[in-house]
């Protein structure tokens, strides 16, 4: 019994019985399928992690948010009159997130990609794109590069969805597409 | 001088029982399970508040609530409890004396100690920093002394273990190999010490962080090593809860395993894999390599499931093939609806094997995939994933072994024999049901660790789906149904310790004496169960390629 010492002195000599076997090697290619997934959606899906990343400087990446904010810039929006930012497509965007707030509004143009940049200057956030349903870590220090390319239109909500502190569930963003010419 | 140890002999088992690790055993489960009312009762709350028309505590009490919930079950009652089982599965199921029983008594110390610092300062409201404490975010200093004198005394209870090994081998208490069992705590005992390790090597610095005496400490750096102490110590869990499955298998059925061979080679496969594969934790942190990410949970991952998928054949496998041979013959199934339905070590153990493996082991490997990861990580579906896992599978077979070792160690029955029949179903039902629907609001997009998913005080307006709220309010009353299955535990155990009849062993031993040599070896088919195997990877299959379709709906992104 399994609460007995085996039978055999030398356990590894025992007989396997047949099901073990098959099961055994339906299991192991079923592994080997899912090992095979994730670098082929690298070379034949379009949804994958970015690679690219930076070390910064907080400051230095609040700098290049307000150069960027202040160059776009079309309007303000929310009770905390955060600047909507409208860039060109095919540009480098920037996200900002600290307690407790994502920084700024972006609009986007649907069908066209962007260089995401993400990064935080105080402590761990989450960034959250819902309903889209993209999650992705953000931390203070790394300056996080994702090209993404918005496929349906709407105001999308950016939830803060790593915990950053007692006004955490007040951080919430926007990102909104609209439709191309 | 060192006492000599004093045994007994056990009425129900025939087993020789030290008396020292007998005690320590005992005090090690009483604590785990006075634990586990603590954490839940801080988990009521958590649930509570996310049930949307109930969100009953203010938000610092909820992120207070949730930390000391994190941390009191998923590390305090399960290290406790695993210290008991380590402890059985050597001294007692060798029939051996624990080595050195004075320096169980400083571990467990120890352990009390630090889990009643760690609470306490969590309970003083400024080290709300969730059980990852992921750093800048900082703790009070005796936040993380009181998480180091814990691991630091389960270190030492893992030492103890390995040294009663040495003692029962050397005093040759047994004959041959150690039972699969013991071999299922060796692993656990093996990953724990890896794990305590990686612990350290992160809660130090950490700590002399937080005292000043280090300025810095990277963010992402904490993540890789914090996690090499994680998801392992998830991985005691599943290697003592596994070993959980075959004791009961053989105590109840007299089940061998179907081969010695087959199921000590899956437990090898958590030793030499499973420890490295925590970077499923971080496959959307920036800064780390895709080549990296892929590598490290692939060949380290798809082991440890090839593991995993090889005890879920083979522990319903022996139970099938003892079932056979006592003549439970007829058709497929014959032998699980003959299964002892009505008693909870049977009842337990199996919705725990089932809920684990369907649940907990699908939602685990899908999202542990570096794509699909992007639509879950964060997302209240991973607390789905873990509650199926830890709550439904650890915990409720935990929860099944003290039904049978109440008369053993304690010599009482059980109280409320009745209630004791049901409580398995309502704490597991509870728990399947409140994980599968967390998981379907995390698709939707609900986060974890969030007070308030309807973001009423946000700059913004957002608004989850109905069917989010929906989802949200199941949850909330799963929860409590599974509250009230965990309450109906604690109240059945401690009562029956407290005021049990003196439990009266049978006249022979109880234990069924073993039907088959080699497990089925001798050619006792499992038809059963293979058609279970079968069913669950068509499962697996399905529910794996529709999230990968669901991923390639989402916005292209690289
Ligand atoms: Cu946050």
């Amino acid at each position: 019994m399994s609460i007995t010492p085996p039978e055999q002195k030398v356990w590894f000599n025992e007989p396997v019985e047949k099901t073990e076997v098959v099961w055994v090697l339906i299991a192991l290619t079923w592994a080997l399928i899912m090992f095979a997934m994730m670098p082929l959606w690298h070379l034949k899906g379009t949804q994958n992690m970015s690679n690219e990343a930076y070390r910064i400087q907080p400051d230095v990446y609040q700098a290049r948010v307000d150069a960027f904010v202040e160059k776009y810039k079309v309007g303000e929006e929310g009770h905390a009159k955060t600047p909507v930012v409208r860039p060109p497509a095919g540009s480098d965007v920037y996200m900002l997130a600290r307690l407790w707030e994502w920084y700024p509004v972006l609009e986007l143009e649907k069908g066209k990609s962007y260089r995401l940049h993400l990064s935080s200057i105080d402590w761990q956030h989450g960034f959250s794109v819902q309903p889209a349903n993209i999650n992705l870590q953000v931390h203070p220090g790394i300056d996080e590069v994702v090209t993404i390319t918005p496929t349906d239109s709407g105001d999308f909500g950016i939830i803060c969805n790593e915990y950053c502190g007692i006004g955490h569930h007040t951080m919430l963003g926007k990102i909104r597409v609209v439709a191309g010419k | 001088m060192v006492a000599k140890p004093v045994f007994r002999t056990c009425g129900f088992t025939g087993l020789k029982i030290h008396d020292e690790a007998e005690k320590l055993i005992k005090i090690n489960a009483v604590t785990a399970i006075v634990v586990l009312a603590l954490g839940g009762l801080f988990g009521l709350l958590v649930a509570l508040t996310r049930w949307p028309t109930v969100h009953l505590l203010p938000a610092d009490l909820f992120y207070l609530a949730l930390t000391a919930h994190g941390i009191d079950i998923l590390i305090v009652w399960c290290i406790f409890f695993e210290v008991a089982l380590m402890y059985f599965a050597s001294a007692i199921l060798l029939q051996s004396r624990l080595a050195t029983p004075k320096m169980g008594w400083v571990a467990y110390a120890l352990m009390v100690l630090g889990a009643a610092i760690t609470n306490w300062k969590v309970l003083e409201g400024n080290s709300s920093v969730m059980m990852t404490s992921y750093v800048p975010m900082q703790a009070d200093p005796l936040f993380y002394v009181g998480l180091i004198l814990f691991a630091v005394g389960a270190l030492i209870a893992c030492f103890i273990f390995l040294g009663t090994l040495v003692v029962a081998k050397a005093e040759k208490t047994y004959e041959g190999s150690i039972p699969l069992v013991t071999f299922g705590a060796l692993t656990a005992c093996i990953i724990a010490i890896y794990t305590i390790s990686s612990g350290a090597i992160i809660l130090i610095p950490t700590f002399l962080w937080s005292v000043g005496l280090i300025s810095h400490i990277d963010p992402l750096m904490y993540k890789v090593v914090w996690w090499g102490m994680g998801h392992s110590s998830q991985q005691i869990n599943v290697a003592a809860h596994i070993a959980v499955w075959y004791a009961i298998a053989a105590i109840l059925f007299g089940a061998k395993p179907l081969s010695e061979k087959v199921s000590r080679c899956a437990y090898l496969t958590y030793i030499f894999f499973l420890q490295i594969a925590s970077a499923h934790h971080l496959l959307v942190e920036p800064g780390l390599s895709s080549a990296y990410k892929i590598f490290n949970t692939s060949y380290g991952m798809y082991l440890a499931v090839l593991g995993s998928m090889i005890h879920g054949l083979t522990v319903p496998g022996c139970i099938e093939a003892a079932q056979r041979r006592r003549g439970f013959n007829n058709g497929m199934f014959e032998w699980l609806r003959k299964a002892p339905w009505g008693n909870p070590v049977f009842s337990g153990m199996f919705l725990s094997l089932i809920l684990f493996g369907f649940l907990g082991g699908i939602s685990g490997v899908t999202m542990g995939v570096e794509q699909i990861n992007i639509m879950i990580h964060n997302t209240i579906y991973v607390p789905g994933h873990f509650h199926a896992t830890v709550a439904a599978g650890t915990t409720l077979a935990f929860m099944a072994i003290t039904y049978f070792l109440v008369p053993v160690l304690f010599g009482r029955e059980l109280v409320m024999p009745g209630l004791a029949k049901l409580q398995p179903y309502l704490f597991g039902l509870g728990m399947g049901v409140f994980s599968l629907f967390m998981m379907g609001a995390g698709t939707l997009g609900v986060s974890r660790r969030h007070w308030d998913m309807a973001f009423s005080d946000a700059p913004h307006a957002f608004a989850h789906a109905p069917a989010a709220f929906l989802m949200m309010g199941i949850v909330g009353v799963s929860a409590v149904v599974a509250v009230v299955g965990g309450a109906l535990f604690v109240l059945i155990i401690v009562g029956s310790v407290l005021f049990g009849k003196p439990a009266v062993p049978p006249a022979p031993a109880a234990a069924p004496s073993p039907v088959a040599s080699y497990g089925n070896a001798d050619h006792v088919a499992v038809p059963g169960t293979f058609a279970l195997a079968l069913l669950f990877l068509t499962m697996f299959v399905l529910y794996y390629f529709v999230n990968w379709k669901y991923l390639a709906s989402t916005w292209i992104m690289s």
